[in-house]
């Protein structure tokens, strides 16, 4: 079912001037109200009046996370705190944390972005919905609680954790759509098979899932494990939170993007230049109707192509296939975001030695793990055991400290680590994602 | 004066001991003693060989991470109840030990015990006031 027959729909021409104007608007209000996109713009010679066409994006300067932290906590905001209703953060493991805003009007667009996405997957008003999305900062909760609502389900706002009471609600109330990150799923369906509950006693038919990559083999053991079908839905709060792209249920070939409200650009990831349609770059991200908190030209640092082949669903959006990498190292453990320069800090900043190290992600079951492979120098090397064990605890503590994820120590011996002939491979992804 | 104590870290992979055994012997080194520390991630080889600087040199050039440390040598008679004569003096004086080993200069004649302790200082005092022999670095080594 398409919840927005007429804007999903749309023929292309009609959809880029609805996108034409809505640029136009945005630039406009956010040269005219935020003082850091005015000197942004000034500064690469830009003014609103210069988008004549949707190419004349490729002369906005880009947004990136560092600006956002610049503007840390409310500097990007177009209106004042008394018209924003909602405020989000992500985790700010990386230093500051990013910080979005909503008005009423935001709001409600978000959830029916939420609504068209549960649409997509098949998803109707009759529908029980477990969200199992974490409620709180996390966008991923609210986001989809308000879609679902939006549908008129009945809505479970179970959040995450407690996995043998979320298997028991599923079963006792009847849950049929399951909103969840993939790798908690996982662990859903670990816990399912401990307690021993079979697949048929639930009623479940469809997962929508998100907020960290996941691959085609994901997709299947999902579906084989639960018996449902695993659609996947992407965003990101910087944009949105959940909601900005979705898979149809017809097709399930690549994620449609609401381009009536974000416009998409893939440009080089070297040159930022502008790439074709089809061609592999970073996704850039240009909100087209958001109030409190747009962003021109966001650089989302994920790396995929645009899809423009028509759908058979009917959406005339063009979508987007699986994000398979980034241009940056960031890993997404168990749903956190992790740079390897951050452990690479606590392990230099623990004990005043640069140790070499790697990275190991895996997964073991359903979980993410990590395991940071660190040689043993002269410097800190003891002939007691305690002595090395206590520093491989407080390198776990550390770590666990910062980034909120456990993190196992592996001690091993000198030029074990592979050196490479320039920048040194910090990071072994054995995931297969 | 005390004993020096070359010590080596360890990943749990076949064959590394013997490399550590295989470059002593082609330096002709000799080991005097040694223990091995095992952890489930992890092992320390701890060893007395005759030359000390040498083994850390040679240890050193095929990688190995390398730590040479002080020990206590004690002597220890040779017989039923010689290391608990000791191990009671530990005992009494409230010594940690952080670890030990022990071997015989020949049959029936004499055991070294070799101490690694947190209060070194307070050790020895603790040796000689009960009379214990306490062995020079240049009497174990020279073995």
């Amino acid at each position: 079912m398409i919840w927005n027959e007429k804007n999903e729909t749309m023929p292309r021409e009609e959809l880029e001037v609805v996108q034409l104007g809505r640029l136009q608007a945005q630039v406009e209000r956010v040269y005219a109200t935020v003082p850091y996109y005015r000197q942004k713009m000034d500064e690469a010679g830009v003014a609103p009046g210069d988008i004549r066409s949707l190419a004349d994006i490729k002369h906005l300067p880009f947004t990136t996370k560092d600006d956002l932290r610049r503007n840390y906590p409310f500097g990007l905001f177009t209106v004042p705190l008394d018209r924003i209703v909602r405020i989000h953060a992500s985790s700010g493991t990386t230093g500051q944390p990013t910080v979005v805003g909503y008005t009423r009007r935001d709001i409600k667009m978000w959830a029916e972005m939420m609504a068209r996405s549960l649409a997509a997957a098949g998803v109707t008003q009759k529908d029980v919905v477990h969200n199992a999305y974490g409620y709180g900062l996390f966008t991923g909760g609210l986001g989809a609680h308000y879609g679902a609502e939006e549908m008129g389900c009945a809505v479970i706002p179970i959040s995450g954790g407690n996995s043998k009471r979320q298997i028991t609600l599923m079963r006792d109330f009847g849950s049929t759509v399951l909103l969840a990150t993939p790798s908690y799923t996982l662990n859903l369906a670990d816990t399912m098979a401990e307690m021993g509950v079979d697949p048929s006693e639930l009623k479940l038919r469809v997962g929508i899932f998100g907020a960290e990559p996941w691959s085609e083999q994901m997709r299947t053991e999902l579906e084989s494990r639960l018996r449902i079908k695993a659609v996947d839905i992407y965003g990101l709060s910087e944009v949105l939170g959940p909601g900005v792209a979705v898979e149809c249920i017809e097709e399930q070939r690549g994620l449609h993007i609401m381009e009536d409200h974000f416009l998409p650009e893939i440009v080089d990831r070297d040159t930022f230049e502008p790439l074709a349609p089809g061609e592999k770059g970073e996704l850039v991200f240009t909100t087209l109707t958001k109030e409190a908190f747009p962003v021109i030209r966001y650089r989302t640092k994920d790396v995929c192509q645009l899809i423009t082949k028509v759908c058979t669903c009917g959406r005339t959006f063009h979508r987007m296939p699986k994000v398979t990498g980034r241009t940056d190292d960031m890993l997404i453990i168990r749903g956190v975001n992790v740079f390897p320069s951050q452990i690479e800090e606590v392990l230099v900043g623990t004990e005043g030695v640069e140790p070499h190290y790697q990275l190991i992600v895996s997964r073991e079951g359903s979980l993410d793990t990590i395991e940071a492979q660190v040689e043993v120098s002269e410097e800190f090397f003891s002939d007691e055991v305690r002595v090395l064990e206590g520093l491989t605890r407080k390198l776990q503590g550390n770590i666990k400290d910062l980034l909120g994820i456990s993190c196992k120590i592996k001690l091993v011996e000198p030029k074990t680590i592979q050196r490479s002939e320039g920048k040194a491979q910090r990071v072994i992804d054995k995931r297969n994602i | 004066m005390n004993v020096q104590q070359v010590a080596v870290f360890l990943e749990h992979k076949p064959g590394r001991l013997a490399e550590i055994s295989h470059c002593l012997a082609e330096s002709n080194i000799n080991i005097r003693a040694l223990s091995l520390a095992d952890t489930t991630d992890f092992g320390i080889l701890r060893l007395v060989a005759d030359d000390t600087d040498k083994a850390r040199k040679v240890l050193k050039e095929h990688g190995f991470t390398v730590g040479v440390t002080e020990v206590i040598a004690v002597g220890a008679e040779d017989r039923p109840g010689g290391m608990d004569k000791i191990l009671q003096v530990v005992s009494r004086a409230d010594l940690n030990v952080e670890y030990m080993y022990a071997f015989t200069k020949k049959s029936g004649e004499s055991g070294i015990l070799l101490f690694k302790f947190d209060e070194p200082a307070r050790a020895l005092a603790a040796f000689k006031e009960a009379g214990i022999k306490i062995l020079s670095g240049e009497e174990v080594h020279s073995m």
